[in-house]
């Protein structure tokens, strides 16, 4: 069980939001995963380096060359919420 | 619909036009879609436009290539300017893209008529097809099952004759998995082989595009159209594409096999099993060594996969917070907007996965997961490089059971990941691997063989499954009625 | 006060002077209007990637080169997360453990990091909501770290004013801390002097002007002491300056401290940069070095402060084809007048023209200024306009005489004079011969020969 606590923070980093019901089901699920993915810590990982990049890199950098952009009615045209220019939020309080 | 190979044969024979080939492919749509739910949308105006300019080249003596004319479907991965592409999620409704992958550009490039949008787990997260949020695909050898997942549309709309081919994509067995349920061909190419540029993103270094069809034939005439260096996409290879039709034919004698022990232990079908050490078998009275290896961490493959593709994914779908395209929910706050938009745009496993893969990214939990997970991702690497030093291919099942029925797994989400044990492993270390399909179990549900290949070596897995595929595939009793 | 020593570190996220962003072909061109430079990319859509600018990683190492940094042959990038609006993916292409410059040396201030990421677009607040432009969103940055070395507002302000002269002159950045293509935030904190310890420290962010610079961080630093005598504690959090009211303020609610799970970004390889490359990029001279050149050239220290501050009349000093005082004046006083209505077609090298003709005599210092102010404004070359404009002045040996002999003739009084003693009616005499002439007499001639003519020999 991953204590309620976790999840609500995890759940706010991820910008998620869960009802009592769905919390505690969470957090029996995340942590029978958690339980499982401990198998890992049995591993022998000394001296190895992590494989975060999966591909073989080759590929030249872009040139510095201007390329055409979307036409702006393109751009706003899937905005839920926009005003010919921008797309609009709630007002943001800094 | 005949296998993608016998299409492309007969158009260029004159045998058949484009726009009869489609017409099959609609005809069968309407009658059988109502009952398998492959498609999530038919472009049937865009396919017919396709179709015609196809057939004028083909009757002037100027196709573009063999997939001139050829009728394909699309996972509804693949942004496709101008038609509605969802992912599978609500939280993509009625967003419709500005511009094309550059997979679904190079099928244009090479003729293929497009029919339609595939249904997938949302996000391409699943094995069964059950976490779309537009309702699940039925299997077509049995309705009342999934075809797999997440490219269950994909399948289930090849193995019902429905398309000649259709593009999927693999993060964890995405591909492989659903045609080994449906009993058609499906390949993740290397990691790097095919842009990526345009697929809606779950996990960045698994994730994969691959071809099904019917025949091995098919699957090689569609990698062939879509693989290459993209400069959108810089973690695609610059390696020079290999003539993959050219490799089908060579025979396999002398080629050594390696069956991995890991691969065959508790949780395995014993229906499975036999088809797939059958299938081995055959490979080996035609000529092929094959040996028994071992893939001491591939055991840990799961744990790994699942820190790994749920971090990058929980990163990948930020981007969905209904500022700039997709759903958008009411709210008068920021913060409400943001967390009332995902909660209500993204079905409950893509929540799942968002919050196990922010855990394990998050402070103080980085280091003991995900750093950790990436190094037993190195040494799950290791073993391959270590067993191709002596085999030039791998062979195992590419599913531990046969088609489940709908509603088995869905409450019981480790059950479900359990499920990828035999493909995630591929992912994870970034090899080609294509399914191919072996024989049937006792209920009569098709059986894959999974080939797993060096980097790169898609033409060694093509002469293998061209040697191990079966002569003809039956057809599903549902086609077969009509 | 005299207690306490304030430790200052500050960072500076610098716009890069690149045609394209970062990860996309959009133009980085200012005051487009909003969301007209924008692509899949920089939008953040479904299933887009970056592709990374090869113009933006020379000018990384054009920075890192100048400034002593090691340059780093792999370096990784990486995803900084967190919500905002004007963060297209929800995350920010960065780097963390392993940046592309690491050491270094600003203006006496070592540095810790140099590393590229992209920046993000912009919020503007209106009343009923906020308005997103994402046209900046992409625009390649490099963040230059300090040393928490600096010990004075007024430290922390010459740190900057340098650090932004150089990136001026590496072509780099253009410095506009008023747009917002330079931004300066300083990590703030107070401890007992003689203290190994850092005391707690305040991140006062996006300060955009010089003026506030110090100000800023004077306020701060007298703001933290206070609370410390008082017996409370400094908050760690983000504070922003309000220009008007003088003062620094809390931000509200950033929420609790970000987490920003940074890890590697999977979409990119790591940049891996061969020796040969970091070798290839030329990096300009630097404005202390400059300063060392103009000083050699035997430039006016007062020119050369003018000439520093000012890159494009640095520029055109450069190229006119001939150095030193002489040249750097006319630069520095005539070239600098007409700046802004500099004709397209002026060339500098009109400056080593001007004085060639001056200096063979075809024209007078006075027709000079007059031939480099109409090269200025026309684009024409000297020689063109001195006989389009008949600017030559007379040095004709032979005419001059007829001339000189003429005003002799018919000055006898003033000959006389002259003869006598009045040494001084050398320029009466100079004078009417320039009537003659027009003003085209060539003067030095004119003097020479007066003074034979009536008996200086």
């Amino acid at each position: 069980m991953l204590p309620k606590a976790q999840v609500r923070h995890v759940a706010r980093l991820a910008r998620l939001s869960f009802t009592p019901e769905e919390e505690e089901r969470l957090a029996a699920q995340l942590g029978s995963v958690l339980q499982y993915i401990e198998r890992l810590n049995a591993v022998d990982v000394a001296g190895v380096e992590p494989l975060s990049f999966a591909g073989e890199a080759g590929l030249p950098l872009r040139e510095d060359e201007p390329r055409p952009c979307l036409p702006r009615e393109k751009v706003l045209a899937q905005a839920p919420e926009q005003d010919g220019q921008s797309f609009a939020v709630p007002r943001i309080i800094e | 619909m005949r296998p993608l190979g016998a299409a492309a044969d007969a158009l260029a024979a004159g045998e058949v036009t484009p726009q009869e080939l489609l017409d099959e492919s609609l005809t069968r749509i309407s009658e059988l879609d109502g009952r398998v739910h492959a498609f999530l949308r038919v472009t049937e105006r865009e396919a017919r436009a396709a179709a015609d300019a196809a057939g004028k080249r083909r009757a002037s003596g100027k196709p573009l290539g063999p997939l001139d004319g050829v009728p394909i479907g699309l996972k509804d991965i693949f942004c496709m300017e101008g038609v509605e592409t969802t992912a599978g999620s609500k939280i993509l409704q009625g967003y419709v893209p500005p511009y094309d992958a550059t997979v679904v550009r190079r099928l244009r490039e090479a003729g293929a008529v497009i029919v339609g949008k595939l249904n997938m787990d949302e996000f391409a997260m699943g094995s069964s097809t059950e976490n779309s949020a537009y309702g699940p695909t039925m299997n077509p050898w049995d309705l009342s099952r999934t075809p797999g997942g997440s490219s269950g549309g994909s399948a289930a709309a090849v193995a019902a004759r429905m398309v000649a081919g259709a593009l999927g994509t693999d993060t964890g067995g995405s591909i492989r998995q659903p045609a080994s349920l449906v009993g058609c061909v499906g390949m993740k190419p290397t990691y790097g082989r095919v842009s990526r540029y345009g697929v809606i993103a779950f996990a960045s270094s698994l994730d994969q595009v691959g071809p099904m069809a019917i025949d091995v034939r098919g699957v090689a005439l569609m990698l062939a159209a879509i693989a290459g260096q993209d400069p959108s996409d810089q973690t695609s290879s610059s390696r020079p594409v290999p003539d993959y039709a050219a490799a089908l034919d060579q025979p396999v004698k002398g080629l050594r096999v390696g069956v991995p022990r890991e691969y065959f232990g508790e949780g395995l079908e014993p229906g499975v099993e036999r088809e797939v050490r059958a299938a081995v078998g055959k490979l080996r009275e035609q000529g092929c060594v094959v040996s028994e290896i071992s893939l001491p961490n591939s055991p840990q493959a799961i744990a790994t996969y699942y820190i790994v593709a749920t971090a990058e994914a929980s990163s990948n779908l930020a981007r969905y917070d209904g500022v700039r395209y997709g759903r958008r929910a009411q709210a008068s706050q920021l913060l409400e907007m943001y967390e009332k938009t995902r909660a209500q745009g993204f079905g409950a496993e893509v929540k799942r996965r968002i919050m196990l893969g922010t855990y394990a990214l998050s402070a103080g939990y980085y280091d003991a997961y995900y750093l950790r997970a990436q190094k037993v991702r190195a040494l799950i690497r290791r073993d391959f490089e270590r067993a191709f030093a002596e085999v030039d291919a791998v062979a195992c099942p590419t599913s531990p059971t046969t088609a489940f029925k709908l509603g088995e797994k869905v409450n019981d989400p480790l059950a479900m990941y359990l499920d990828d044990v035999y493909t995630v492993p591929v992912n994870l270390a970034g090899l080609p691997a294509v399914s191919v399909p072996c024989g049937f179990d006792s209920k009569r549900l098709p059986v894959g063989l999974q080939l797993i290949g060096k980097p790169f070596d898609e033409p060694t897995l093509f002469r293998l499954a061209r040697a191990a595929e079966p002569r003809e595939q039956p057809l599903p009793p549902l086609v077969a009625r009509g | 006060m005299a207690e306490f020593e304030p430790v200052i570190g500050l960072e500076v996220h610098a716009q890069l002077l690149t045609r394209t962003k970062i990860f996309c072909g959009c133009s980085t061109a200012f005051g487009a209007p909003p969301n007209t430079q924008v692509c899949p990319v920089c939008l953040g859509l479904p299933g887009a990637l970056p592709a990374l600018n090869r113009g933006a990683v020379e000018m990384a190492v054009r920075a890192g080169k100048a400034f002593g940094c090691k340059v780093s042959t792999r370096s990784i990038w990486a995803r900084k997360n967190y919500f905002y609006p004007d963060l297209p993916k929800g995350y920010q292409i960065s780097q963390y453990e392993l940046p592309i410059c690491s050491g270094g040396t600003v203006g006496g201030v070592a540095l810790t990091r140099i590393h590229l990421e992209e920046d993000a677009g912009k919020n503007v607040h209106g009343e009923a909501g906020s308005f997103v432009d994402l046209n900046r969103s992409g625009v390649p940055l490099i963040e230059i770290v300090g040393e928490p070395q600096i010990r004075s507002a007024e430290q922390a302000s010459d740190y900057l004013k340098t650090l932004r002269l150089a990136l001026i002159y590496l072509g780099v950045n253009d410095g506009n801390l008023e747009e917002g293509s330079f931004r300066c935030d300083a990590n703030v904190s107070v401890r007992p002097r003689g203290a190994q310890k850092f005391g707690t420290r305040v991140e006062l962010k996006n300060i955009n002007s010089f003026r506030f610079v110090k100000q800023a961080i004077e306020f701060e630093i007298a703001r933290q002491i206070e609370v410390i005598e008082s017996g409370g504690r400094v908050v760690q959090e983000t504070r922003l300056f309000d220009n008007a009211a003088g003062v620094t303020r809390s931000m509200r609610s950033k929420e609790e401290a970000n987490d920003y799970r940074y890890f590697p970004e999977p979409d990119l390889p790591p940049l891996a940069l061969s020796q040969e490359f970091i070798d290839g990029v030329q990096v300009p001279p630097l404005p202390h070095e400059v300063a060392r050149q103009l000083a050699n050239d035997g430039v006016s220290p007062a020119d050369a402060r003018t000439l520093l501050e000012n890159l494009p009349l640095l520029r055109v000093y450069r190229e006119a084809g001939v150095s030193g005082a002489r040249a750097a004046q006319v630069v520095v006083n005539e070239v600098a007048r007409s700046l802004h209505e500099l004709h397209a077609g002026f060339r500098p090298a009109f400056i080593r023209d001007t004085f060639a003709l001056q200096d063979a005599g075809t024209i007078s210092s006075t027709a000079a200024k007059e031939v480099l102010g109409y090269a200025l404004r026309e684009g024409k070359p000297p020689s063109q306009i001195v006989s389009e404009r008949g600017l030559a002045q007379v040095s004709d040996e032979g005419a001059l005489e007829k001339v000189v002999d003429a005003i002799i003739a018919r000055s006898a009084d003033e000959a006389a004079k002259y003869r006598s003693g009045k040494k001084n009616l050398l320029g009466f005499f100079v004078g009417q011969a320039m009537k003659e002439l027009k003003g085209k007499g060539n003067p030095g001639a004119l003097n020479a020969l007066f003074r034979k003519k009536l008996g200086d020999d």
